[in-house]
């Protein structure tokens, strides 16, 4: 029982994770109908970042955290102006390849910035492993799951309730009648890059301390993340936030029964199984894009 | 169409030139790689070019064919042409059991599927030890040989490559003239408006993503068994990435691309050599500068400049 409490928070940390990373694809998805290959990159920066202020500059949590969120605006919005608005004339292929040349940049860029070794980076809060259940669990998977609860919180609060998350809805839902109704669309597909990159980058600061911080660990975020997207259905955000939960328990459980090898299968499996049996996801009622 | 096959005669006679005239096995060597690399990069070409749709898993399709023709005839000691046929065929197979299902699918769910298909190949090539020799890699894989004569020197093997690359070529032009082709070219141009004529898009563009997967493999044997030895950094991520900064550097819209990008980028390492680390940024750099300033590729650049000089004429 306690060894099963312990691989279900594994999961739901590593969860939260691929949810967040989820709804940045999501985000770029729903603003400009392009798979952005680059996500993965954006949680790896928000890793180095948190690297970079807490472990070099010294700085503590409350300040590097909300710092970390920010600069991943900035490379949410320098992403769009960069590659995607260049881009996005010559057709969504066009974009699509482009976002893989700015994930390969940007993992070469930080592998030189970086270096490439595995950067140890000090839990936010370092307090005693707190007892749950039998089980005994790292405060940072608290902490992860208490910032992501409160991210969650207001952004369901913004995209609820605001004038400007329903704008950003408005234009994904219909962006020339968004546009006809007065809302300024260019700018709420920068907003929707600015977000994107925000959340993606939490999502590496939080779990920078868990995982280590490393050039190369978007990839596979990035496939995860994806896969959390899809279960839910692509542009559905609450879906990614239930299907990243999902995937990232799958995952606890099948490493700490089955094989921690062959764990990051898992998420692979998952996403050609869902992409088979229900490509409009498992969580939404949504019609699917079958032609 | 003409002047395909003509390109293509040319193309034969260079390459059945060129090894004997390159001075020392180093160069013929580097013309070897570069026709692998070119067989690898048509296939990707086929599938970016005319299906509209991007793989980033070439590099396991091409580790697939290596390691079960090479394990094959390393363990169990089979024939080579019947390890290779064998590593073609299940190849094939994998990529029909994930194109089936992303490419019923309007949008690009192909890419995802292949990046993670190419990072569990990896990690199977890594993890399945007995059969692979995991990360110290697979020794003892047999050479060509047709009867009692071994295609062991670089020169020997590089005709086999090339006329292996020329074969395909032909293959392709004839492939993107043919019915296939044809339709896969009206449904560039409008999905919808090629359904409603009654073509049956996921079915053509899941051969030609087969067809881009064998080819893959394909390559993967000709290295294996040139090298004798493999291990699974070779087939990894950046691999599959190089593929795809060769087809877009050559040029997306044309076969040709996939001989000028892969001939070009097999030729980079030569002159970078000091470059090492900063290899992956370079790659990025150059594609994400091709798409911005030359969408066309190198052959675009060269039509167009084709194109001035009849102007000017």
């Amino acid at each position: 029982m306690a060894q099963l409490v312990q691989y279900i928070f594994a999961g739901l940390t590593m969860g939260v994770i691929y949810a967040l990373t989820g709804v940045g694809f999501n985000l770029i998805y729903n603003a400009t109908g392009v798979i952005n290959f680059a996500q993965g990159e954006f949680v790896m920066l928000g890793a180095m970042f948190l690297y970079t202020f807490q472990e070099v500059l010294h700085w503590p949590p409350f300040i590097s955290l909300p710092l970390v969120f920010l600069m991943g605006g900035l490379v949410g919005v320098v992403f769009e102006y960069g590659v995607v608005k260049p881009l996005i004339r010559l057709g969504v292929i066009t974009v699509i390849i482009g976002t893989i040349g700015a994930s390969v940049v940007l993992k070469g860029g930080a592998m030189l910035v970086w270096g490439k070794n595995a950067l140890a980076v000090e839990p936010l809060i370092s307090e005693k492993p707190v007892a749950f259940l039998g089980a005994s669990l790292n405060t940072q998977v608290l902490v992860v799951l208490m910032v992501t609860a409160i991210a969650v919180a207001i952004f369901w609060y913004f995209f609820g309730f605001t004038i400007l998350g329903k704008a950003i809805q408005a234009c994904s839902v219909n962006p020339l009648a968004a546009r006809l109704a007065g809302v300024p669309v260019e700018r709420m597909i920068t907003l929707s890059f600015c977000f994107s990159g925000a959340l993606s980058a939490l999502a590496g600061g939080l779990i920078a301390p868990i995982t280590l911080a490393e050039y190369d660990m978007g990839t596979m975020l990035a496939l995860k993340g994806f896969c959390a997207a899809i279960i839910g259905g692509l542009g559905n955000n609450p879906g990614a936030m239930v299907g990243g939960l999902l995937l990232g328990v799958m995952e606890g459980l099948s490493a700490g029964y089955l094989s921690s090898g062959y764990k990051d299968a898992l998420a692979f499996l998952v996403l050609i199984l869902v992409l088979f049996w229900r490509p409009e996801g498992l969580i939404t009622r949504g019609k699917g894009e079958r032609v | 169409m003409k002047k395909d096959y003509l390109l293509l005669l040319v193309v034969a006679l260079a390459a059945f030139a060129l090894p004997m005239i390159l001075p020392g096995d180093y160069y013929v060597e580097v013309f070897l790689f570069m026709g692998i690399n070119i067989l690898v990069a048509l296939g990707l070409s086929l599938l970016m070019g005319y299906a509209g749709q991007i793989s980033l898993g070439h590099a396991g399709f091409y580790g697939m064919g290596a390691y079960i023709s090479g394990a094959l005839s390393a363990h169990l000691g089979w024939p080579v042409p019947l390890a290779a046929l064998m590593a073609l065929v299940a190849t094939a197979l994998v990529a029909g059991l994930i194109g089936w299902p992303t490419l019923r699918l309007k949008g690009h769910y192909l890419a995802m599927a292949t990046l993670g298909l190419g990072i569990i190949l990896y990690i199977l090539f890594v993890q399945l030890r007995s059969i692979t020799g995991g990360a110290s890699g697979l020794a003892g894989i047999q050479p060509v040989h047709i009867g009692g004569f071994y295609l062991d020197t670089p020169r020997r093997y590089c005709y086999l490559v090339w006329a292996l690359v020329i074969l395909s070529f032909l293959f392709s032009i004839n492939l993107v003239r043919s019915r296939t082709g044809l339709a896969l070219r009206a449904l560039h141009y409008s999905e919808v408006a090629a359904s409603t004529l009654g073509i049956d898009v996921a079915k053509y563009k899941l051969q030609v993503f087969v067809f881009s997967c064998v080819l893959a493999a394909l390559g993967g044997i000709l290295y294996a068994h040139y090298i004798t030895f493999i291990s699974p950094e070779t087939f990894g991520f950046m691999y599959s990435i190089k593929l795809v900064v060769m087809i877009v550097l050559g040029g997306m819209y044309s076969l040709w691309g996939a001989l000028l990008g892969g001939a070009f980028l097999s030729l980079l390492p030569e002159f970078l050599h000091r470059l090492e680390d900063f290899e992956v940024m370079v790659n990025g750099l150059i594609l994400l500068m091709i798409l911005i300033f030359l969408p066309g590729g190198l052959v675009g650049l060269l039509q167009k400049i084709g194109e001035k000089i009849r102007g000017h004429s």
